[in-house]
């Protein structure tokens, strides 16, 4: 693995060695990877590379087969969502996955009513909650919905539950956020306007996103990993990336004259 | 598995629950929903007054507790019980002992009161339960459920003490001193007890669906996963909520304790469980109100329509059969069809199809009457003879003629009803067109 | 001695039973997703039809034509009821046949009346088959057990060596793709519903003689197969065959003893009387608790081990 930047700032997430087998196929076959806190982190790697499986691995929803994966030092593999997530740790879907028989703003209050301390509850009245309330209408701005905020979430466009799915995602303060593949469907402007409002949504917190829109990736991330048949071929800045050989060769295979080159 | 919300999914309307109204007219519906309902309550025994209507009311009051209590599950948090009726059951033999130990001397407790016991009787038995139950959700749930209930009515026989054998505990709801001349002797002092219980009930529950709780639980009704991942452990939720689902149960049964003044097995029965299951999906789970509807209907049939008809259950089943297929999100998800037309001030335009509608469906219903009532009279009840009547209307069923009718019945009513439909149909949809210009 | 062979074999006859209505179950619930609560009233109707065709032209022809009629009922329950709840998800499906299990009970005491038929054992195979000692072996019971391999060698023999077969067992797992090849999957649906519902008429044909043929027969065996199916692991034919065997085999052994709790603290030397608490508990013998050792399993099974014996999926 080539890492060409020496970032030494404390590590949000930290995975090391990382495995994980289903029956007897192993899909990740360690994974080493040093995300610090406040950067932005990007994971390509071409289809069936495991990038989503890493992601199930660090958000709690399968538990690693070996090795650690450590948020802020605490090791949280084989840990339940929910406690993953009350540590500290967010995040979104491929596929999206919102309330979708509440409405927009009832979903950003859900987002965050955990984060809030209100738990289990069934003494308050949800109306007078007010630090709820501003919350769910601070996100709903942010986001863009604030017209769409009585519309039930099953209705929306597609485009708008993306936004959405961001916005439950961050709702909640969490400071370690994974989006996976937050552009996925979208035209090219639906995903300008994305990226600038992960942007803004994700500022002074650590992102890790799945993209497979380079310009994306690209545009906002400040360093990639690659990941290939479940392993990291690379880690760099976008520049060292692009140039990287073996990520051409993972991608795009070799031509005849590289390869004749190589053997040179 | 798929969650229930797929199956209650209004098409036309977005049925949202509980978000703070802004619509003005919705908002307006709720109040005079909630006042016309304790008017009802009040008002309706002192205009009905025999006998029979005050038995009917007390078990829809009941009915409307434990339904609601069901869709806390259900509706609420997507969570399909096969044996509800265990909590409501159990909950109603503890106050059935503790009722007997009142009226021996043994203890004073005041009548009125016995519910609250009833409830808290009913959510230790959900703590206990629950705990086992809630481990998985989905449909392995609604297996465990089913295991638990049959398994707590297999051994009412194993336990003679608590649960009195084949004939179960009999008590009377006579007893202590009166007070303010209120002894619950009379059926009317007991149907102001049940409705009085009935109010509140439904004012506490409704209550738990605007707190965060509540809320929490249509997260994970609509997306347990997501649930998970803005910090909540969907399992500790639906335990929580089977809990306090299995107090108002306790309630109910409790109330039933009073009002028939014996318990037995048939109170924790797996019929029981269904009954409370085909009243909330009749209803509609997916509104609050819904699972009143279901009640008051599912008395109707099972109490009224009973004295009517032997067949009183095959119509049940088929009504019951017939919504799930077409019309998955109960009447009450017909009703808020018509809110938003209502709001704009179409509904009238609505109305000629409607009627026609109507109409065709009663064709085809008296089919289906006529027809069920005569196999009725001439497989199973022909011990005393052919001749039967139908809304005074005398005939023999042993005879053609009334078999001809109700084939033709069929053939005009079935013809009538796609008829009907289609016309109803564009009719929305012109309506509907046109809303959006 | 004599009596535990016996009653093994009545055990297991009584579980092969268990067996035809579960592998029904298994079947249409693996391909379909479908947790079919009104099987057991295929059974009911398997009995029934066989009841009304025997009275008429003798058990033999019954034994052929009834599960065929049912199988027609079951086909007709799949392509004009199931299919139009289908859109509506696995839920409204269960729902479904929960009131279609309503539905059919209704409609049974409609047609045949609230009391138990006189469906009986035909005369050829009636009698002992065996006796050992003093304990016999019924010819019919041997005859269920017979009827039961043959259809569960038969059902292996289509599922593994026909085309048909195959194109079930493919579309068990990926109906889409098998839909893709170009077979007519709905098809394939209603032919498994339906031949599930004439495996629990089968059943029914030569279950409603040997036990009892009466409108609430349904819901006394409807329970019973659900554990099956479950403790066995739904979607595993295999496991469905070992849970009934054990279920049949330990609800017959278990109504047959009369030991107790309160026994065995008495063989200890400690005395169980009327003033001990909890006293009704520990005088219960095992008969008495045999109607709830099958839900106890069951919710044993779901707690520990919610895919089953042998199962593949988690509900």
């Amino acid at each position: 693995m080539t890492d060409t930047t020496g970032i030494k700032a404390a590590a949000a997430l930290e995975l090391t060695d990382v495995r994980k087998k289903f029956g007897q196929t192993e899909i990740i076959r360690g994974v080493t990877l040093s995300i610090g806190k406040g950067e932005r982190h990007a994971l390509i790697g071409p289809n069936g590379a495991g990038k989503s499986t890493t992601f199930n691995l660090v958000s709690g929803r399968f538990a690693p087969t070996s090795g650690s994966v450590r948020l802020n030092g605490r090791e949280i593999g084989g840990l339940e969502p929910f406690v993953i997530n009350r540590m500290g740790l967010s995040r979104s879907f491929q596929i999206t996955n919102i309330f979708h028989r509440l409405s927009v703003f009832e979903n950003l209050r859900c987002a965050v009513l955990w984060a809030l301390g209100y738990r289990y509850s069934f003494w308050h009245r949800l109306s007078a909650l007010r630090d709820a309330k501003e919350r769910a209408d601070e996100v709903l701005e942010l986001i863009g919905m604030h017209h769409r905020r009585d519309t039930q979430a099953g209705l929306l466009t597609y485009a708008e539950q993306r936004a959405l799915e961001i916005g439950i995602t961050i709702a909640g303060g969490a400071d370690v956020i994974l989006l996976d593949e937050p552009t996925a469907g979208m035209s090219r402007s639906e995903s300008d306007h994305a990226v600038e409002l992960i942007r803004k949504v994700t500022a002074g917190k650590t992102l890790v996103m799945v993209e497979h829109d380079m310009s994306v990736v690209f545009g906002l991330a400040d360093r990639i990993s690659v990941l290939v048949y479940g392993e990291v071929i690379a880690t760099g800045t976008p520049e060292a990336i692009r140039n990287d050989r073996k990520v051409k060769e993972a991608y795009l295979g070799t031509t005849l004259e590289e390869a004749a080159e190589g053997a040179h | 598995m798929d969650s229930v919300e797929s199956t209650m999914q209004s098409r036309q309307m977005p049925v949202v629950t509980g978000r703070t109204m802004h619509y003005k007219p919705l908002n307006l519906v709720r109040w005079v929903v909630w006042g016309l309902t304790v008017l009802l309550m009040a008002v309706l025994p002192l205009i009905f007054n025999g006998g029979f209507a005050l038995t009917l009311m007390s078990q829809m009051g009941i009915t409307i507790i434990f339904a609601l209590s069901y869709n806390m599950l259900l509706g609420q948090t997507g969570m399909l019980s096969f044996g509800h009726a265990v909590y409501s059951g159990l909950g109603a033999f503890v106050a059935v002992h503790l009722l007997n130990k009142v009226g021996a001397g043994e203890l004073w407790f005041p009548v009125s009161m016995l519910p609250l016991v009833g409830g808290l009787a009913g959510a230790f038995f959900g703590v206990l339960f629950g705990y086992v139950t809630t481990k998985k959700s989905g449909t392995t749930f609604a297996m465990i459920t089913m295991g638990i209930g049959e398994m707590v009515f297999a051994s009412s026989l194993m336990f003679p003490d608590f649960f009195g054998g084949e004939g179960g505990v009999s008590t009377n709801r006579m007893v202590g001193e009166p007070f303010l001349g209120i002894t619950f002797g009379p059926a009317r002092q007991v149907y102001y007890l049940i409705a009085a219980w009935c109010l509140v009930s439904m004012i506490a529950m409704y209550a738990w669906t605007q707190t965060p709780l509540g809320r929490i639980a249509n997260a994970v009704r609509d997306n347990p996963e997501r649930a998970e991942f803005v910090g909540y452990n969907t399992q500790r939720v639906r335990y929580l909520v089977l809990i306090l689902s299995a107090f108002f149960a306790g309630i109910a049964g409790s109330l039933s304790c009073i009002n028939f003044e014996i318990v037995s097995a048939e109170n924790v029965s797996a019929v029981r469980s269904g009954g409370v299951l085909l009243a909330v999906f009749i209803g509609g789970a997916g509104v609050f109100f819904g699972p009143v509807i279901g009640a008051v209907v599912f008395v109707l049939f099972a109490v009224a329509l009973s004295d009517l008809t032997k067949a009183w259950l095959l119509y049940l089943g088929l009504f019951f059969v017939v919504m799930v297929m077409f019309v998955p999100g109960g009447i009450a998800s017909l009703l808020m069809m018509q809110v938003p037309l209502l709001a704009r001030r179409q509904l009238g335009k609505m109305l000629p199809s409607y009627a026609v509608g109507a109409a065709a469906g009663l064709v085809l219903l008296s089919a289906i009457i006529l027809t069920v009532e005569l196999v009725y009279k001439v497989q199973v009840d022909s011990a005393n003879g052919t001749a039967m009547s139908l809304l005074g209307i005398g005939f023999d069923a042993g005879t053609v003629a009334p078999w001809i009718v109700a084939a033709v019945l069929w053939a005009v009513g079935l013809v009538a009803w796609r008829a009907a439909g289609a016309r109803v149909r564009a009719a929305w949809d012109k309506l509907h067109g046109e809303g959006k210009a | 001695m004599e009596f535990f062979i016996i009653s093994l074999l009545n055990g297991i006859s009584y579980g092969l039973l268990l067996f035809m209505l579960s592998s029904g179950l298994t079947l249409i619930f693996s391909m379909m997703g479908v947790l079919n609560f009104a099987h057991a009233s295929f059974y009911m109707l398997g009995a029934y039809f066989a009841y009304t065709i025997a009275s008429k032209v003798g058990f033999w022809p019954a034994l052929v034509f009834a599960p065929l009629l049912v199988a027609l009922a079951g086909a007709l329950v799949e392509r004009f009821g199931l299919r139009t709840v289908h859109r509506f998800g696995h839920v409204a499906e269960l729902l479904f046949t929960f009131g279609l299990a309503y539905l059919i009970e209704e409609g049974v005491k409609l047609v045949w009346g609230l009391a138990a038929v006189p469906y009986r054992i035909p005369a050829e195979l009636d009698g002992p088959l065996f006796t050992v000692f003093t304990s016999s072996f019924p010819k019919y019971r041997a005859f269920m057990m017979l009827v039961s391999l043959g259809m569960l060698v038969a059902i292996y023999l289509v599922l593994t060596r026909t085309r048909i077969g195959l194109v079930i067992q493919a579309a068990l797992t990926h109906p889409e793709m098998v839909e893709a090849l170009g077979h007519n999957v709905p098809r394939v649906f209603m032919m498994v519903f339906g031949g599930g519902a004439a495996l629990a008429g089968l059943a029914g044909v030569i279950g409603g003689n040997a036990f009892i043929t009466e409108p609430s027969m349904a819901a006394a065996v409807g329970s019973i197969v659900f554990v099956v199916a479950v403790v066995g692991g739904m979607g595993s034919l295999v496991g469905a065959f070992i849970a009934s065997i054990l279920i049949g085999v330990l609800q017959t052994f278990a109504v047959t003893l009369d030991a107790s709790l309160a026994g065995l603290f008495g063989s200890l030397g400690l005395q169980v009387t009327d003033a001990t608490p909890l006293r009704s508990l520990w005088q219960l013998t095992v008969a008495q608790v045999a109607p709830v050792l099958p839900y106890l399993l069951l919710v044993l099974m779901l707690i520990f081990r919610p895919r089953g014996l042998m199962g593949t999926r988690e509900g």
